[in-house]
């Protein structure tokens, strides 16, 4: 058969129309794409790390089961350095050049605040990741946050509640001057005064720190009962050694509450056995088990020492793995990835997660609080798999979880014994 | 807080080990930016790196202040190798070499930094020595032993670069080309030469600063940024190039920010010190102890 030229060109141009038609389908399958910064670097960069491998964890999971709507899921994530500045210029891109379709939280309170305005005045849909009170004056009813505190007093209550079992009457309190801090200590600060304890010492110091010898001192000469502290990683490490050479005295019953860090792996196993005795709060501790954790815990342990990251993750990977669950349980309850009919499901309805289930409240947090005040007892240097134990951190609240009552005074507690 | 004369002795003896702590960290400093003019912005990530160092050589049981000793001939090395870097591609080239400079040094410190989260990863980091972690008990006071290390290393730094800068030929060579380049070079001295072995002991110095800064704290690949405006601050005050003004900067520094620790707020710390740099610069614009 001779095919002449004009027929070899409709030829071709007859394929290049069905393949244009059957590609059609094909560009509406392009991945839904989940954006977010993420503190990779920084001081809130230890945590962030081992947060991404969790979220990475729940895309590959979402992926091999075939995606959301039909579509696989990408995600797509810069490093904020945990600079707040950072942030909007981070989001913005995410919105308006890489286009995504659904946005999650950078880690931590700081890089987190400066985008709520943003995600308020264009309508978005944000999954909030360990941030505390961003929304108390934003008030974006499309902001839900997958830690398990809501407002101060949710924070605070186990510390507070322990400390009066104990009979204290006065509380030192020393923070970061930063936002996370400067919330957290402000809040505590009305409960304790509420509560009738007396402030007796109260320090905001700036984050660039060196040596926390001196407030210790002070700390010591006014002899509190109770010492608050609301910490970020780099300032908790110090202060606890500080703490360790200058002594507090034998007057603290109770020494810690906020200090960020001392739930990083890492800084646990650095700090040994001076975190004795330390009565902080936690998102989980071994001992509380939900459906699907420790099955997670496990593949995550060998995914975290690939990536250098925290091996043992208790504090953010499980909660980040939430995220992921409760926007893959919304978006296939719904069939959309309409922001107002996604905010609708989650306000409404109870998500179903590996850190138990969780209900929001009107003002996008947990409308059951669970934040876990506990106690280092008995640990001791190098050695990471203690942490494993419940008996290394002994929960005093919430009651449904309490595996223990504070030993007190602190410096009796710290003794290990 | 009332603040009792027992918390003022305290805080003025924690200033000066806190000073002399500013002093050891800025005193390289004091070597490459105030005798030799360089724009050394990757001072403090040279010393992360030190610290880096040292914890790598704490994994295989040294001691953080022999493995300080032990880096500086490397550190040395390096020195002498970014001077020449920076010298042939920047300095060589003309009078806009000191902005240009300042984005070389910019760039050295973002590959530290970038290289250290690379290899260690953006945890934080420590060493294990006898003197981490307990205090000296004197009366009621206690000073942390790694403060007072510190105290040693600063006072022992400063009295070996003044003695070298004073003493040796080296030394004087090194100071005549900070005073008079030009005059060095009608001498017969190299000056470049001078100042490559001039810049690599500021890098050396500075392997040993980093073994105390991981002496005195927790160490993460991004902590150069913490001590960029605090080294320069030291360095400034002091007069460029004075070594002994670089240990009394420190100590004005240290202990006028425990001071103001104890009585108007830590958050006023930095602010104190800034100022203090403003007033100082209005009233003798060539530093305290500058010529």
């Amino acid at each position: 058969m001779n095919i002449s030229r004009r027929n070899w060109l409709s030829i071709a141009g007859a394929l290049a129309i069905a393949l244009g038609v059957s590609a059609s389908p094909a560009q509406a399958q392009q991945p839904i794409k989940v954006g977010m910064s993420m503190p990779q670097t920084g001081s809130l960069g230890a945590g962030g790390k081992a947060a991404l491998v969790a979220l990475k964890m729940w895309v590959e999971d979402v992926n091999a089961k075939g995606g959301l709507l039909g579509r696989k899921v990408e995600l797509i994530v810069y490093d904020d350095q945990t600079n707040p500045a950072l942030t909007p210029g981070i989001y913005t891109k995410l919105l308006d050049v890489d286009k995504v379709d659904l946005l999650i939280a950078p880690y931590g309170t700081v890089p987190t605040a400066p985008i709520m305005p943003l995600v308020k005045q264009r309508n978005l849909l944000l999954m909030g990741n360990f941030s505390f009170q961003v929304n108390h004056t934003v008030k974006h009813d499309m902001w839900f946050n997958n830690a398990p505190w809501g407002t101060a007093a949710s924070w605070f209550d186990g510390y507070f509640i322990a400390g009066q079992k104990l009979g204290a009457k006065t509380i030192a309190f020393l923070a970061s001057d930063q936002e996370f801090a400067q919330n957290l200590a402000n809040g505590a600060k009305e409960l304790a005064k509420n509560g009738g304890l007396k402030t007796v010492y109260e320090q905001n110091y700036p984050p660039t720190t060196v040596d926390f010898s001196s407030m210790i001192r002070a700390i010591r000469s006014v002899k509190p009962d109770l010492v608050f502290v609301a910490s970020y990683p780099n300032d908790s490490v110090a202060i606890v050694r500080a703490v360790n050479e200058i002594g507090v005295g034998p007057d603290v019953k109770l020494f810690g509450g906020g200090m960020v860090g001392l739930q990083f792996t890492p800084i646990m196993e650095s700090l040994g056995s001076l975190l004795n005795g330390i009565v902080n709060y936690n998102s989980y501790v071994p001992g509380m088990n939900y459906p699907g954790i420790e099955e997670f815990l496990q593949r995550y342990s060998k995914k975290a020492v690939e990536a250098k990251v925290d091996p043992l993750g208790f504090y953010l990977p499980p909660y980040n793995y939430a995220i992921g669950q409760m926007l893959e349980q919304a978006v296939t309850a719904t069939k959309s990835l309409d922001q107002k009919l996604l905010a609708d499901y989650l306000h409404k309805n109870e998500m179903k997660t590996i850190v138990g289930p969780i209900r929001y409240g009107p003002d996008g947090e947990w409308a059951t609080p669970r934040v876990v005040q506990a106690q280092f007892r008995g640990v001791v240097d190098k050695n990471i798999e203690q942490f494993r134990q419940p008996a290394r951190q002994v929960v005093l609240y919430p009651d449904q979880y309490k595996t223990g009552d504070a030993i007190a005074p602190f410096e009796k507690a710290r003794s290990g014994k | 807080m009332a603040l009792s004369f027992e918390l003022l002795q305290e805080a003025v003896l924690f200033g000066v080990l806190l000073g002399c702590f500013y002093a050891a960290v800025s005193i390289g400093l004091s070597v490459s930016f105030g005798l030799l003019d360089v724009p050394h912005v990757a001072h403090p990530a040279i010393m992360v790196l030190g610290a880096y160092c040292t914890h790598l050589l704490g994994r295989y049981g040294w001691d953080p202040i022999a493995a300080g000793v032990a880096l500086m001939p490397l550190f040395f090395i390096l020195g002498v190798g970014i001077y020449r870097f920076y010298y042939e591609t920047f300095e060589k080239r003309g009078s806009d070499a000191g902005v240009r400079g300042l984005a070389f040094f910019f760039g050295v410190a973002f590959i530290i930094e970038v290289g250290l989260i690379l290899a260690f990863g953006v945890d934080q980091r420590m060493v294990e020595a006898d003197y981490i972690g307990r205090s000296l008990a004197i009366g009621s006071f206690r000073l942390p032993w790694r403060m007072l290390v510190a105290f040693g290393v600063a006072l022992t730094l400063t009295a070996a670069l003044t003695l070298y800068l004073s003493h040796t030929f080296t030394g004087r060579a090194i100071k005549a080309v900070a005073q008079d380049e030009p005059a060095l070079r009608l001498m017969g001295a190299n000056p470049v030469r001078i100042k490559q072995w001039a810049f690599g002991i500021a890098t050396a110095v500075t392997a040993l600063a980093g073994a105390m800064l991981i002496i005195v704290g927790p160490v993460e690949p991004s902590l150069d940024r913490v001590y960029i405006g605090r080294t320069f601050c030291v360095v400034v005050l002091a007069g460029l190039g004075s070594m002994t003004g670089t240990l009394a900067a420190g100590l004005i520094l240290g202990i006028s920010e425990s001071i103001v620790l104890m009585t108007f707020g830590a958050s006023w710390a930095p602010a104190v010190a800034f100022g203090l740099l403003l007033v100082v610069l209005g009233i003798r614009p060539q530093g305290l102890f500058g010529r």
